[in-house]
């Protein structure tokens, strides 16, 4: 075969520092073969062996009674109990999306619906969590449409719904926009499919689509920061096919019930090279591939393409040979690729031939799970300054600025965004995007209702605050977390578990590596204190154009599980005259509010700290008073304040109400952004039973009035009429779309 | 859709391969929405020319009840079962949301449990969802009492901005001639019970159990 030398601007370019290369002279003996440099560099990068986070992603708190799997396997897998589990992670398709934002979000979706269907999953629930630059920059009105249009246009056709996520525009997303897809699915805790290859001598089999040269040295180019040239680097964005995709997933569960799998792995980052690697160094066995064998659909591929090639809708299984007529007959029916590629050895070594010739011979276990493990210097975030109520500037009249506030390009209405998104599919939808979270009806998998006394739902909600999280990391990671959690129990739902998508600029630079620890610290902090475990995640670095990094992005997906869903609460007052609650109090932190930065251009202060005793006490509360049917509406306080969920709750419902702040500073109560909090309506009749449960658990309640009317009125304060509100929070985003 | 027959019948559905050549005696044959083949080439398109196509044809003129949904009208009018065609959303995006729907004929087997011009709320889920026809077909579904479903406003009128994807007359969906095939774009199995916020999508299916023993 012709090889490339293997010249120092080679290694250079395929993102292989000088000790690192030593260390794969050492462990090859001898210099690696192109095609081996190419595994090393798929193997090493930051995207698959998480060298900068790994020491720190180990001190998050990823176990609890209901945690069937952790980090380590394709997704997380937690009981959700009768026999029945949900699979879940959220990954990152930032740099493709970025290149080419409709290809780029298109696989970015099909990569996570990938990894937890390879479990045994059938995915019920997606959510996405997008960031986009300044409205004004010229490129976010192109990235913005191209990503929605490709995560609808691969979700819908697939055939899941998306239940909630979240837009954001913020400058620093100007050359390097975040795309964070999260998939769930559901499985019985008996029929879950692993990663980790057994047994000696046993097929290798090769499932799905054919292999081209799209997405060749694609993790490669995600471990790296963008400079002017990335426009060259459109040939590394893969194609999605979401129709295989379906296929494929239809595919795999008719195989699983085969018996036919013995161990299986999605083909993402890295293709062949990662799946096959991963399989062996699980299991403690070599694998021997023979790429002849591999269904392509190009001519004259090479090896080094091959093992690097980033084609989608692709599965590498172990398969059991007793049944492997069986599982052939499944993939022809389904018209998919089913080729024996290889098999296991008892060697530890990755062996690769093409063409009759060995074209890789590398030691399995130093390419997967022994990969090199860095303690990258860091530098702690220097501590913000709170700023005091009395030094926040006052606004004339704070209640029409809501209007302004519902009508900006961060607090707007996001539904040009989500009725493009297919939110109803499957038929078990009870919530959809617009609430705190959303929620779905569990099913059992074949789509029939379970023999329950009553039907359970799973709530979903992706959250985090970047600016929070750049002012002070630590506060920021924790408030990540508690936002997700609070907007879980929001609906009623008990907080099961969560996955973080940890989107940082550079690691090599120390103040950029603090942020990424200090903010693990914070999300460690929270996970522990809520009982909310991190069982699945991924982690994007090298988030950066021309040495600008992105604000720290550490988005957290939850899940929580109510018993019946037909309980669950949403955000709309519902009846007139129901009395509104504030739980939690009247707050005070103003630092790097939406207040401050929207009107007065000020990014500035620290974050609201998180009390996460009082975010627990809190929560546990909501839950117990929305289970005992006690409130008709409920919804958490973010970003925004008490006024903009006020705001949320009159638009949302047509109905306006009557607040009194009694002693507070209007701009100060309406727009602080302390956390652990909630407003609630009930009917009058049940004010004092939902106080008294109040007292007796510790939280704050305070009555600040009622549903009535067409204006949300704060006494003594200002009016602004439902109708005002509701149009300017439906009209920036489609107007700024169509611009 | 074969979750909802089941609901609403307490039959679980016969489910027909794409490559069967003999469809069953049945009651009704429900095509469901979806991306049939990805609705690669055009929406609908090839699935049209699918194996099992011609026992359905057969199926059709023997006078057995077709209903298509979404996708399965786009079904549809490409294999020529009804007339016209869904093109491209006036929007030219995909469109998921909740819409009123005025029910124009209630003579037929899909829409007579509905009192004539009942308004309802329905869903939609589609990119390809914008009805065209030529001149004459049009006048001649309207003159034939052939249009079963317009989108209006909640207060059932129509006009443009209760329009939400273009399509001529605001139709939502159309029946054959002979009156034993619906196509709608809208997903009436989609509001059925409260968990969905809404039974008003339970019409069809009580029309269709109206004669089934």
């Amino acid at each position: 075969m012709t090889d490339f030398e293997i010249t120092p601007q080679l290694i250079a370019d395929h993102g292989i520092t000088d000790e690192e290369y030593a260390r794969i002279l050492e462990l090859t003996g001898r210099e690696p073969t192109y095609t081996e440099l190419g595994i090393w560099s798929a193997m090493w990068n930051e995207h698959c062996s998480y060298k900068s986070s790994k020491k720190w992603l180990k001190t998050l708190p990823t176990t609890g009674k209901r945690v069937v799997h952790g980090p380590g396997e394709n997704a997380g897998v937690v009981d959700i109990d009768d026999g029945e589990t949900i699979i879940f992670k959220m990954e990152s398709h930032n740099h493709p999306s970025y290149i080419e934002p409709y290809q780029g979000a298109t696989t970015g979706v099909g990569g996570i619906l990938r990894d937890v269907f390879t479990m045994g999953a059938r995915p019920i629930a997606v959510m996405n969590a997008l960031r986009f630059g300044d409205p004004d920059h010229p490129k976010t009105r192109h990235v913005a449409s191209g990503v929605v249009a490709g995560v609808g246009g691969y979700g819908n056709s697939f055939g899941v719904p998306t239940v909630g996520g979240e837009v954001e525009f913020h400058p620093s997303y100007n050359g390097n926009c975040l795309v964070n897809a999260f998939a769930a699915g559901l499985a019985d805790i008996d029929k879950i499919f692993l990663s980790e290859a057994k047994g000696v001598g046993m097929p290798i089999v090769y499932l799905g689509a054919k292999t081209g040269r799209d997405g060749v040295g694609g993790a490669t180019m995600a471990s790296a920061e963008f400079d002017d040239s990335i426009e060259e680097k459109r040939p590394t964005v893969q194609v999605g096919d979401p129709f295989t995709e379906k296929r494929l997933l239809e595919a795999t569960l008719e195989l699983m019930k085969t018996g036919a799998v013995n161990a299986i792995q999605d083909m993402g980052a890295a293709g062949l090279t990662c799946s096959a690697v991963e399989m062996g160094a699980k299991g403690n066995l070599g694998v021997h591939l023979d790429l002849d064998l591999v269904p392509v659909r190009e001519d004259n591929m090479t090896a080094y393409e091959m093992m690097l090639s980033e084609s989608q809708e692709r599965m590498l299984m172990v398969l059991n040979p007793a049944k492997q007529a069986e599982a052939e007959a499944v993939f022809k029916k389904w018209e998919l690729d089913f080729a024996v590629v290889g098999h296991t050895t008892d060697t530890l070594r990755f062996e690769v031939f093409h063409k009759g010739e060995k074209v890789a011979d590398l030691p399995i276990k130093d390419l997967g799970d022994e990969a090199p493990e860095y303690d990258r210097p860091w530098l702690e975030t220097p501590a913000s300054i709170r700023i005091k109520p009395a030094d926040i500037p006052v606004l004339q009249n704070p209640v029409e600025a809501l209007a302004e506030l519902m009508g900006s390009p961060n607090q707007c209405s996001r539904r040009w965004v989500y009725e493009q998104y297919d939110t109803l599919i499957q038929g078990n939808t009870k919530q959809g995007p617009g609430g705190d979270a959303g929620v779905i009806r569990v099913l059992d998998e074949t789509g029939r209702r379970k023999h329950l006394p009553t039907q359970k739902g799973l709530a979903f909600s992706v959250d985090v605050t970047p600016r929070y999280c750049k002012a002070d990391p630590f506060e920021g990671g924790k408030q990540a977390v508690a936002e997700c959690w609070r907007n879980i129990s929001a609906t009623g739902a008990l907080p099961l578990a969560a996955t973080d998508n940890l989107n940082f600029g550079n690691p090599e630079r120390p103040e950029i590596m603090g942020q990424f620890v200090g903010c693990i610290k914070g999300i460690g902090a929270a996970c522990k204190a809520l009982e909310f475990p991190i069982v699945s995640g991924n982690v994007s670095l090298y988030n950066e154009t021309n040495g600008e990094a992105i604000l720290p992005t550490p988005a957290i997906g939850g899940v929580g599980l109510l018993t019946d869903v037909s309980l669950a609460m949403t955000i709309p007052f519902k009846n007139r005259n129901d009395v509104v609650l504030l739980v939690g109090g009247h707050g005070n932190e103003m630092g790097q509010s939406v207040y401050l930065q929207h009107f007065f251009d000020r990014e500035e202060g620290s974050p609201p700290p998180v009390d996460l005793a009082k975010e627990k006490s809190n929560g546990d509360y909501i839950r117990s008073i929305i289970l005992n049917r006690q409130i008709n509406a409920c919804h958490d306080i973010s970003q925004g304040g008490l006024g903009l969920a006020l705001a949320d709750m009159c638009v949302s419902s047509g109905k306006g109400c009557v607040v009194d702040l009694g002693d507070e500073d209007a701009h100060i109560a309406l727009f602080a952004e302390d956390q652990a909090r909630y407003i609630v309506t009930c009917h009058p009749d049940q004010v004092q039973s939902v106080t008294d449960m109040a007292t007796t658990a510790g939280v704050n309640v305070i009555p600040l009035g009622t549903v009535a009317g067409d204006t949300l009125k704060v006494t003594g304060v200002g009016t602004i009429s439902v109708a005002q509100l509701k149009n300017a929070h439906e009209e920036w985003f489609p107007s700024y779309m169509a611009g | 859709m074969a979750t909802a027959l089941e609901m609403v019948s307490g039959v679980k559905p016969v489910m027909v391969w794409h490559q069967e050549t003999e469809i069953p005696d049945v009651d009704l044959i429900a095509i469901p929405g979806g991306f049939s083949y990805g609705d690669y080439l055009r929406a609908g398109a090839i699935a049209a020319r699918s194996p099992v196509m011609s026992s359905l044809r057969d199926k059709a003129a023997a006078g057995v009840n077709i209903l298509g949904v979404c996708n399965g009208f786009q079904i549809l009018t490409e294999a020529g079962l009804l007339p016209g065609a869904l093109m491209r959303n006036a929007g030219l995006h995909f469109i998921c949301r909740e819409v009123h729907l005025r029910v124009e004929n209630t003579n037929s087997y899909f829409t007579r449990s509905w009192a004539k011009n009942a308004v309802i709320r329905c869903p939609i889920a589609h990119h390809d969802g914008n009805y065209f026809t030529d001149p004459d077909t049009l006048k001649k579904l309207e003159d034939q009492d052939r249009v079963a479903f317009r989108y209006v406003n909640e207060n059932g009128n129509v006009n443009d901005t209760s329009n939400p994807n273009g399509s001529r007359n605001n139709i939502a969906g159309i029946l054959n001639d002979r009156g034993n095939i619906l196509g709608m774009m809208p997903h009436p199995e989609n509001l059925i019970e409260s968990l969905h916020g809404g039974t008003d999508g339970l019409g069809l299916f009580k029309s269709m159990l109206e004669n089934v023993a």
